[in-house]
């Protein structure tokens, strides 16, 4: 018995150290060794202060805009909107990226499939839903829209399947830019080129109860200067708050599901994942479908709350953006993903709305040079980041399964210390 | 037929300075295993660099700011009618533009990689990747602060006063596209011959087939990456400098698409391979301008990315490239 544990160790410092050394796949050699000895159990419950971190932080989303449109901070408010939009995109990459091991640099294309299909196709359902149901036409279109982009996934995971590390990055950029410039070209008609959707005379039908909101819900302190109302953006960041944790909860149901295992399997080590029998194939395409759906998702909510959509926002850098939220926030952790959303957007932001509001005294030019400087910080904070802390701000926990009740003992992991357990499981529910 | 040899001039220029940024993306892929998306800033940096060291020798009015602010600087006053008008003048005009530029975008190239890649050597390599992203995000926003959006790029007057060149009864280009394609051609050779012929160059040569091995044959890595960090923004220098001639104005994001290109075009050859990105420079010139004028030209962007899609899925290795077998 002892003799066995003895050599049971022994192979997974073995493991390790190959991890480490990062001997494996090239897809190993890109994602570093994350391969951890799976002999552990979980059964860790979630700690009551993690419950309440939690709690708080949605009590903290939910009153946020109310505060921010009452003291009329209309930019700051955008800015969550915008973190919010690109936080469910991003979570849509976590699963090419985090769980499966694939590379995206195009993920802007499946937003911008994601925001086109929504915007071609909203005016039609409107006119055939009438004049009194048009404005249950945003959940249609934002399904349509993420099936839209599933099914472009699916049509780029065909081509793409044999393809690995480099190689699948440099095509995904490649595709990425191809749906911009042919978006830019109007092909069939339908994108109206630059000038970009709805085309002149039709709009994007407004969502259901905002009317009805915006006429009904007031409150007005006027000490304080407070005036709420629910506004176009107030509406939006309901929706889209919504949208961003059915995208978290869905995403962690199928991380834990038998594809989550299956993808974790493959992003380890491909070859091995496909000698136990792990159907590579099959969550290849899984992942790119999963993947891009969110990313339309996230389009159709962006081309409703704006109105309009062009081809501009769907360019190389924001889809560097995306991946830069994956990879710094931490990949494969959803509450990492989410913070990092909220750092890379945000703080880029959060620096020009200062800039605009407290820093105009200064002098002239000060305001437009720090809004300028925002974007250089963010370059250097990215490669800061890398540098120090090549795993993500908050790293993704190993996942633990016991086998028949065996190891369940409640043994500290000492390989675990990285990982706080309070912080991964905060957004992570 | 005069169409498809106008086309085919115009993307022998365009495909030499793909080429030249080319090389620098396959000398680091081929040592690091890294794609330096930095790379195309180097090219951008070139550019600018190359616009001040122009105007600093040709400008009248840059050289009364330069030697106001900085005394010494005051003997340009006299050489500078010697550079504009004398056609000697020109070419070390040119000479010493394109020397400069290379120079201080090569010391560039290597600090980046002494400050931001060097420590991310051991690293995974998405993490090399992101922080390679953000430096390219970094140098642009600084050039953007510093200099501004864009600028127009002077064209010397001893170039402006040269007619285009007719060949072949109709086929025309201009003088500086004949420079363009005649340097680039010098410089690949001369960079061929450099990794092929010299110690140096088979140090290169060892550190990329296998960096510990070189190591333990008394071969000084951190040296050879650096001279390599210094060979491919130097030559992306000349590049965005040649750029800047050709088209007249530098922005602060031209890097991205020409950058995209010549990755295309080292893929192309077979990533790593030297030769391979020379060949894929000038193929990726030459398919784009034809596809540009025979096909649609709102899609040319569109149809280089689709060329290095349709490689990457059918001959990965590229061209000239070794297919790698996986190995378990």
């Amino acid at each position: 018995m002892n003799n066995s544990t003895h050599t049971s160790s022994n192979t997974t410092a073995a493991f390790e150290d190959q991890a480490v050394k990062g001997a494996g796949s090239s897809a190993e050699k890109i994602f570093g060794g994350m391969a951890k000895p799976m002999f552990k159990s979980s059964g860790k419950k979630k700690s009551p202060l993690s419950v309440a971190l939690l709690i708080l932080l949605l009590v903290f989303l939910l009153i946020a805009p109310i505060y921010l449109q009452g003291m009329n901070e209309m930019y700051l408010l955008s800015s969550m909107i915008l973190i919010g939009l690109f936080t469910i995109s991003a979570l849509g990459l976590n699963i090419l990226v985090g769980y499966a091991g694939m590379l995206d640099f195009g993920r802007m294309a499946f937003y911008a499939v994601g925001a086109y299909s929504a915007a071609i196709i909203a005016v039609p359902i409107a006119s055939l839903l009438g004049e009194t149901l048009q404005m249950w036409t945003f959940p249609f279109a934002l399904v349509f829209a993420g099936l839209m982009a599933a099914l472009v996934g699916w049509v780029l995971s065909l081509p793409v399947m044999r393809l690995r590390g480099d190689y699948l990055a440099i095509v995904t950029l490649g595709f990425g830019e191809i749906v911009r410039i042919t978006i830019q070209n109007n092909p069939f008609g339908l994108t109206n080129g630059m000038l970009g959707l709805p085309n002149r005379g039709e709009t994007i039908p407004a969502p259901p109860f905002l009317d009805w909101l915006r006429e009904t819900v007031y409150w007005s302190i006027n000490d304080l200067n407070f005036h709420f109302m629910v506004t176009r953006n107030v509406y939006w960041y309901y929706v889209i708050l919504l949208v961003l944790i059915l995208a978290v909860i869905v995403i962690r149901r199928q991380d834990h599901s038998r594809l989550g295992r299956s993808w974790a399997a493959m992003r380890e080590d491909e070859v091995a994942a496909t000698a136990m029998g792990v159907n590579v194939t099959k969550a290849k395409t899984w992942a790119f479908v999963l993947g891009s759906f969110w990313g339309g998702v996230a389009g159709a909510c962006f081309v409703f709350q704006m109105g309009a959509v062009s081809p501009e926002p769907f360019n190389f850098f924001n889809s560097v953006i995306v991946l830069a939220v994956v990879v710094i926030g931490g990949m494969g952790s959803i509450p990492g993903v989410i913070l990092g959303g909220v750092l890379i957007l945000g703080f880029p932001e959060f620096i020009r709305w200062f800039a605009m509001n407290h820093l105009a005294d200064i002098g002239e030019g000060i305001p437009d040079l720090v809004s300028n400087l925002r974007n250089l910080l963010l370059g250097l904070f990215m490669v800061v980041m890398m540098i120090f802390r090549t795993k993500g701000l908050i790293p993704m926990k190993p996942k633990n399964y016991a086998l028949f009740g065996l190891g369940k003992d409640n043994e500290p992991d000492p390989n675990d210390g990285a990982a706080s357990t309070s912080a991964a499981s905060k957004g992570g529910a | 037929m005069e169409f498809f040899f106008q086309l085919l001039v115009d993307g022998l220029t365009v495909g030499a300075l793909y080429a030249l940024i080319a090389l620098g993306f396959t000398m680091v892929y081929g040592i690091l295993l890294m794609i330096n998306f930095a790379h195309a800033e180097m090219f951008m940096a070139g550019g600018f660099i190359g616009y001040g060291v122009l105007n600093l020798l040709s400008n009248e009015t840059t050289i009364g700011i330069a030697s106001d602010a900085l005394p010494f600087l005051s003997f340009l006053e006299t050489t500078q009618p010697f550079f504009t008008t004398t056609a000697l003048g020109f070419v070390i005009m040119m000479l010493i533009t394109f020397g400069v530029s290379a120079l201080l975008t090569g010391c560039i190239g290597m600090t980046i990689e002494r400050l931001a890649y060097r420590p991310l050597r051991n690293s995974p390599r998405l993490c090399a990747l992101i922080a390679a992203l953000g430096m390219s995000i970094f140098l642009q926003n600084f050039v953007l602060i510093t200099v501004g959006h864009s600028l127009i790029f002077p064209t010397p007057a001893f170039l402006a006063n040269m007619n285009a060149i007719t060949i072949f009864g109709g086929v025309r280009f201009a003088p500086i596209d004949l420079i363009i394609f005649i340097t680039s051609i010098i410089l690949l050779l001369a960079l061929d011959t450099f990794v092929s012929k010299t110690r140096i160059g088979k140090a290169m040569r060892a550190t990329s087939q296998d960096k510990d091995a070189a190591g333990l044959m008394g071969i000084n890595i951190n040296s050879v990456i650096a001279l390599t960090f210094f060979i491919g923004p130097a030559l992306g220098a000349v590049a965005g400098t040649f750029f800047g001639m050709k088209y007249g104005v530098l922005t602060f994001s031209m890097g991205l698409f020409p950058g995209m290109k010549a990755f295309t075009a080292a893929v192309l050859g077979g990533i790593g391979n030297l030769r391979g990105a020379m060949l894929g420079g000038f193929l990726i010139g030459v398919l784009e301008a034809l596809a540009a004028g025979y096909i649609s030209i709102a899609y040319r962007d569109a149809f280089t990315f689709g060329i290095l899609i349709l490689i990457l899925i059918f001959r990965p290795g590229g061209l000239l490239g070794e297919s790698v077998v996986e190995k378990v």
